[in-house]
């Protein structure tokens, strides 16, 4: 799409940043005593609580409501391949593990993919991956494979990750945008961290980590993989000589601290789209921020069912984009 | 005197369809901006419409500048006297800066006013200063409009 076909949708999205949730609504939340008076608060923020008691529907409903939205405003959903590729990968996982457990998988299945949790699950429940783009259905017959052969789900999971992050890294070699390019080089990067640092405690070898690991052009991944054998330290010591040294004293502290420090790093680099009228920009900032939303909405839900303090709950919430 | 004539009607035109084009491609911007803010919060209507009609106006300048030359040359207005070669010419070269000015500063104003709808989409109280922000590129279009003015009178005054 040509930069000013973005205008209409870029409008419509400036009015639905409106209605996003600021840092005080978020503290309003938190303030609630307990899980109903939550659900009605965020009624009045206009979420759709009034069928449904069960928050995994109601953060459900935002989702789908999230990418109608996105269809609506344009023409080609391709553009979000970015984020819909994450959706697709996380379904193949579930189909492959439903197929396996043999287990229905409905409820598990997230909305807003390229193709329908179901669809997948179908081709992989009947081993015809013709109707799957090409990587994802020789990652559904490899991942199923290696499976049924090893009962293995952690190796399955960490095949269809790989190929997640190859999937994503190909999309953003070919995007035009900065925004999407940036965001994948961000996700990929913290994905390898992880990798790595998780590794490194398990103390896998060096064939795992060049397996696992995904090349990215922030962090070299010979590198990582070469300091992950050797531990956590070498990990720490080679981040510091790259971009991402402010993030190792979160790694020190843990890896939810440092997934933290990646999405507010990702939230605050967003923030300069609020000013952008004409190209995708804004909109890729509107769904990570709808994201972010929904994840900061759980996490209160969650905190609230289990009766959680609010000090560990504000430690825990990432920076808001309003 | 034809070619005096046809000279000056042309300068007439280009005034006409070079700022015009500029205030459509402008407004049409604007327009589809203020669509989409209309679509969210339909009580924006009037504040999204004046941003939206900034750029209209660099078609109404070179309406105005084709019109003094028709009228300058006898076209329109009656008494239609001799046009010479180096009448039509001067015609055609004082329809220039409003015809190019108005063809820019109308699309760049529309751009303009597609960030000044998103500040009111936002900040419906900060209506006055956004619309000051594309206010300020017309500066250029009417500064183009009067020496176009200008220059038109002066040909008259000339009596060649």
């Amino acid at each position: 799409m040509k930069s000013q076909d973005f205008i209409y949708a870029v409008s419509r999205i400036r009015m639905k940043e409106t209605k996003l949730l600021s840092r005080k609504d978020i503290d309003r939340l938190i303030s609630q005593a307990d899980y109903d008076s939550v659900l009605r608060t965020l009624s009045e923020f206009g979420y759709s609580c009034d069928n449904s008691d069960d928050s995994s529907d109601i953060l459900s409903i935002e989702q789908q409501k999230l990418w109608a939205l996105m269809a609506e405003l344009v023409d080609d959903m391709s553009v979000f391949d970015v984020f819909r590729l994450q959706n697709d990968y996380h379904n193949l996982k579930v189909s492959v593990k439903s197929v396996y457990s043999n287990k229905s998988p409905d409820s598990m299945f997230l909305s807003g993919g390229t193709l329908e949790g179901s669809q997948i699950y179908e081709c992989v429940k009947n081993r015809d991956y013709k109707e799957l783009p090409t990587l994802l259905g020789e990652t559904a017959a490899n991942a199923l494979d290696i499976l049924l052969k090893t009962g293995d789900g952690q190796l399955c999971d960490a095949i269809i990750d790989k190929a997640s992050l190859d999937a994503l890294a190909e999309f953003a070699s070919k995007a035009q945008d900065e925004v999407i390019k940036d965001y994948a080089e961000l996700y990929i990067a913290s994905a390898n961290v992880k990798i790595a640092v998780r590794g490194a405690k398990l103390e896998k070898s060096l064939e795992f980590f060049n397996q696992a690991l995904a090349n990215c052009n922030s962090l070299n991944k010979d590198n990582l993989a070469k300091s992950a054998v050797k531990g956590f330290d070498e990990i720490c010591a080679y981040l510091n000589t790259t971009k991402y040294k402010d993030a190792v004293e979160y790694i020190k502290k843990s890896m939810s601290s440092f997934e933290k420090w990646c999405d507010d790093l990702l939230i605050s680099g967003m923030k300069k789209q609020k000013s952008e009228p004409f190209t995708i920009g804004p909109l890729v900032a509107y769904i990570l921020a709808k994201q972010n939303e929904i994840k900061a909405v759980r996490l209160i839900l969650i905190a609230k069912i289990n009766g959680f303090d609010d000090i560990k709950i504000n430690e825990r919430i990432r920076e808001m984009y309003v | 005197m034809e070619l005096g004539l046809f000279l000056a009607v042309l300068g007439a035109a280009i005034a006409t369809f070079l700022a015009g084009i500029g205030s459509s491609i402008g407004v049409g911007k604007a327009g589809i901006a203020a669509a989409g803010v209309l679509a969210e919060e339909p009580s924006l209507f009037s504040k999204v419409l004046i941003l939206m009609l900034l750029p209209a106006t660099q078609g109404i300048y070179g309406l105005l500048v084709a019109f003094l030359i028709l009228q300058g040359v006898g076209v329109i207005g009656g008494g239609a006297g001799e046009v010479s070669n180096l009448e039509g010419l001067l015609y055609l070269a004082a329809s220039l800066p409003i015809a190019a000015s108005g063809l820019f500063s109308a699309i760049h104003q529309g751009k303009c006013s597609v960030a000044g709808i998103h500040t009111v989409a936002k900040k419906p109280d900060t209506m006055g200063k956004a619309l000051i922000i594309p206010a300020m590129v017309e500066t250029y279009a009417i500064l183009a409009l009067l020496i176009s003015i200008l220059a038109i009178n002066g040909i008259g005054a000339l009596g060649l």
